[in-house]
């Protein structure tokens, strides 16, 4: 919590007098710490009948070490004890003051429009004993993926529902809706481990799909070192949210090699020194920086994260060509260029990640933002067109796409405008570069196989574009 | 060593009825109420100046005094002065582990016959010094010049008059029976309605074995009390909804009438080898079949306090090679409902069955029907090691009365422990239809 009216109203007086005039009060976010575990709570387990995910979310929450009570269903039960979860039974009518950090619902036997009453009946007695920054994940399966006309309308529905409630919750809580292709039941660990901990922590009203693996057999991965033995590429690594990748990614145990612009070595080199990485020097627009690239990484690299960015704002009535052609140049067509480069030399090694930052201009457009949001909407068009291929490969490439995190450049925005753009968003505050960089580890780590093509928003659920 | 065992007859019981914390035994002592249950059980078995081989005994609330209660208590009846006897404590377990003892001797030859008692007031209940006023009593008593006694017992203040009171808490974490019952309540989501449904149930069962004159050979008046004191026969789920929560806090489910009430009371039950009961013309109730303990850390894996019967049971099912299904009746003690209906359900329960008993099904559930058909401690009332020897007792006479069968017990105790037992009567249970008939509401 770095701005100042979030100090002011988290202090006891700011926070009557915010309580009386109805201002915006926002929750202290939690977030992760090394050693800490997955969830710092108990979660309960819920699913609606006939669902088929009971039994690999049981297995994902026990190896997770995660603290679970399920609802009294013999289909829950069962599974349970067969992922060997020491689970506690949930009775809402049983009264106690049973508290929970997360809620975990199994949706997929939701097969038609009137099921979808099995939402309210776990949900209504069980969302108030929901703890600070607690977490709601409910897992679907893909509409596209449904075998007829009524489950796929009530599989649809769910997102109505996670979108709302993501913006009911409030405390700091967030509420994920997870889309859950057939045989991609094997695929939940990393993904609900992330979504469960304090990693998503400004992570809201997301909507994620996974899929099937794009290798046949997942690595086994030390959870706390997932990138141990593994090579990442960060561009623009210099400052800002590049250097809390970067920082994240050592962490996780990845071998760095950071690339910057020539103008900005000294910040390069005093983010390599402190996390023991190389350092790539280059304009990443210039006509050989592709071949360059790879040719520093002819020994193969197994996460390329495209951080590299900029803005240079005008109304398109304003914008002269050279302004729109150079921000294009780094934020798009050179990513694309590097992309080739690697894929072609084969240097993208096998279980490899593509990780792309687009912005949340990219989906909702910014007045004043023409060449930026163009760019940014292509970097999901890039990762949609890519991410079959890559799947074909072995590999994956997803995107994140932050709203307002906290960094030098909002830090110098008009008052005005910082403050709506902190507080339009169901968190009520700004995130963090670390957010970002969490998001992205997730979608880096050789656990997220079954992570592919997804545009990840880090926005706090913004109301802008949503 | 005598390597051969033999059967334990479980012969006769007697206990005096259990009263209301200070109410109708608010001046008995524990040794006069189980003297008076033990002369009753020496009437009723024609035990007249007889040596036993044991009487073994104890209570829960006991006075510094009270140090060898059982032996004091037998000295005081008409038991052959020369019976010995010694006191155990094991908190609600205390009567039935008594019983097991004795059971055991019996069984290795090393006795023919033996008593298993217990006793506990909460109404004349020991009251301790203040713990600094003992200290100082101490210190002065170990000063050797009387300057130096007065030196210390100049250290006496007004505060030292507040007496220390024993509590209802478990020392390791401060909190209660009653609320650490609440927990498990909440962990495994026992309602408020089915805690009122089993205790309604316990009244008129109780009631229904008082008309039928089921206790008429095993209850013997005391101070005026005929009938446990505890016992509302017109109790209904309906009349019990009306209460408020005691634990659990205010949206808790339990309630006074569906926790055990403190009281008073003692028990006792006589147990022999076969050749001694027919050598005096004494009947075979039953056979004291099996016993077992276990004990659960409620401290730091905070399993449930009072869910150690639940792992009693499995153990001793496996030894004796049974299921859960294969009995005839069941007696589980009910310290409070929600206990057995937490045991209950954990039975029935996949995930508890496979991570904490570490088998690959549940044991499953039982008939209802069975468990607890003559009323229990709710009902009963709970005199903490009188309840032993009551279920025993009760339970042979029962099993014997439907003409054989086998039935289960269990008892929940303090500091996460837990006793249960089995015992098997001759006979293929050609009664029974008669008797639960008899034994219903």
């Amino acid at each position: 919590m770095s701005d100042r009216y979030s100090q002011i109203v988290n202090s006891l007086p700011g926070r009557l007098i915010a309580g009386r005039v109805g201002l915006p009060q926002p929750t202290p976010l939690e977030r992760h710490r090394p050693g800490a575990p997955v969830l710092a709570g108990r979660a309960l387990l819920g699913a609606a009948p006939g669902g088929r995910l009971a039994g690999p979310l049981a297995k994902a929450l026990a190896d997770a070490g995660v603290e679970t009570a399920t609802v009294d269903a013999d289909e829950l039960r069962s599974a349970a004890a067969d992922a060997g979860l020491d689970a506690a039974i949930f009775n809402a009518g049983a009264g106690g003051e049973q508290r929970f950090k997360a809620l975990v619902f199994d949706a997929t036997g939701i097969a038609d429009s009137t099921q979808l009453v099995e939402l309210q009946r776990f949900f209504h007695p069980t969302v108030r004993r929901l703890e600070r920054c607690g977490r709601v994940v409910v897992l679907g399966t893909p509409p596209a993926a449904c075998s007829g006309a009524r489950e796929r309308t009530a599989q649809r529905a769910l997102e109505g529902f996670t979108r709302s409630l993501a913006k009911e919750v409030g405390r700091g809580a967030t509420v994920q809706l997870v889309h859950v292709a057939p045989k991609a039941e094997g695929e939940l660990a990393s993904t609900l481990r992330f979504l469960l901990s304090p990693r998503s922590a400004y992570v809201s009203g997301q909507v994620v799909e996974i899929g099937p693996p794009v290798v046949k057999k997942a690595p086994a991965v030390d959870w706390e070192r997932p990138l141990a033995g593994k090579r990442a590429l960060v561009t623009g690594a210099s400052r800002g949210i590049g250097a809390a990748i970067a920082e994240t990614l050592r962490r996780d145990g990845a071998d760095l090699v950071l690339l910057d612009v020539p103008a900005l070595a000294s910040d390069l080199a005093a983010v390599a020194k402190a996390l023991d990485a190389e350092t790539i020097e280059l304009d990443i627009t210039e006509e050989g920086a592709p071949a360059a690239i790879a040719e520093r990484l002819s020994d193969g690299v197994d996460v390329v994260v495209h951080n590299a960015g900029v803005t240079r704002d005008r109304t398109i009535a304003k914008m002269p060509e050279e302004r729109w052609s150079t921000l294009m140049e780094i934020n798009l067509s050179s990513e694309e260029r590097i992309d080739d480069a690697l894929l072609e030399a084969g240097l993208l090694r096998a279980n490899g990640r593509i990780v792309c930052v687009s912005s949340m201009s990219g989906i909702a457009g910014n007045s004043g933002q023409t060449n930026y949001a163009t760019s940014k909407a292509g970097v999901i068009g890039m990762v949609e067109a890519l991410a079959g291929d890559l799947a074909k490969r072995g590999a994956t490439i997803n995107a994140v796409a932050p709203g307002f995190i906290e960094t030098q450049m909002t830090g110098q925005m008009p008052i005005a405008i910082r403050e709506a753009g902190r507080r339009m968003n169901s968190m009520s505050q700004g995130g963090l570069p670390v957010d970002v960089a969490e998001t992205i580890a997730w979608f880096a780590s050789p656990a997220s196989t079954g992570v592919n093509g997804n545009v990840v928003r880090v926005c706090g659920q913004s109301l802008l574009g949503a | 060593m005598n390597p051969k065992t033999r059967p334990v007859a479980v012969v006769g019981g007697n206990r005096i009825p259990f009263a209301r914390s200070n109410s109708a035994y608010s001046k008995a002592s524990n040794q006069d109420m189980l003297t008076a249950a033990l002369d009753g059980l020496v009437d009723r078995c024609s035990l007249d100046g007889e040596r036993l081989g044991e009487v073994v005994g104890g209570a829960v609330l006991k006075h510094s005094r009270d140090r060898d209660l059982t032996r004091e208590s037998v000295l005081g009846t008409r038991l052959a002065p020369e019976t010995p006897a010694y006191d155990v404590q094991q908190a609600c377990g205390t009567g039935l582990e008594a019983a097991i003892l004795v059971a055991n001797k019996i069984a290795l030859g090393q006795i023919d016959a033996g008593i298993a008692c217990g006793t506990d007031t909460t109404s004349d209940a020991p009251i301790g010094l203040n713990e600094d006023l003992r200290e100082l009593l101490l210190d002065a008593n170990r000063e050797r010049s009387t300057g130096g006694k007065l030196k210390q017992l100049a250290r006496l203040r007004p505060g030292h008059v507040v007496p220390a009171i024993p509590r209802n808490e478990e020392p390791r974490t401060g909190m209660s029976m009653g609320e650490h019952c609440a927990l498990m309540a909440a962990e495994w989501g026992i309602g408020r309605d089915e805690q009122d449904e089993l205790a309604a149930l316990s009244h008129h069962n109780l009631a229904a074995a008082y008309e039928r004159g089921f206790n008429a050979d095993l209850v013997t008046p005391y101070l005026g009390l005929e009938r446990d004191q505890n016992l509302r026969p017109d109790s209904t789920v309906e009349k019990l909804a009306k209460l408020g929560p005691v634990f659990g806090g205010p949206d808790g489910t339990m309630t006074a009438a569906n926790s055990t009430p403190l009281s008073d009371g003692a028990s006792a039950v006589l147990l022999a080898s076969e050749e001694w009961a027919a050598e005096r013309g004494l009947p075979v109730l039953a056979t004291f079949a099996e016993g077992q303990t276990a004990a659960v850390d409620h401290v730091h894996k905070r399993e449930g306090l009072l869910m150690a019967p639940a792992y009693a049971v499995a153990r001793m099912l496996d030894r004796a090679g049974l299921t859960l299904q294969d009995f005839d009746l069941y007696e589980i003690h009910e310290a409070f409902a929600a206990q057995v209906l937490c045991t209950l359900r954990a039975w029935e329960d996949p995930v508890f069955c496979r991570e904490r008993l570490g088998r690959d099904e549940p044991l499953g559930s039982i008939d209802r029907d069975k468990l607890n058909v003559n009323g229990g401690s709710l009902a009963a009332g709970h005199p903490f090691a009188a309840t032993g020897g009551r279920i025993v007792a009760g339970l042979a006479k029962a099993l014997q009365e439907r003409g054989g069968g086998r039935g289960l017990i269990s008892v929940c105790a303090a500091g996460g422990q837990g006793v249960v037992a089995i015992l098997e009567a001759p006979g293929d249970g050609a009664t029974a239809k008669k008797t639960t008939k008899g034994g219903k509401r």
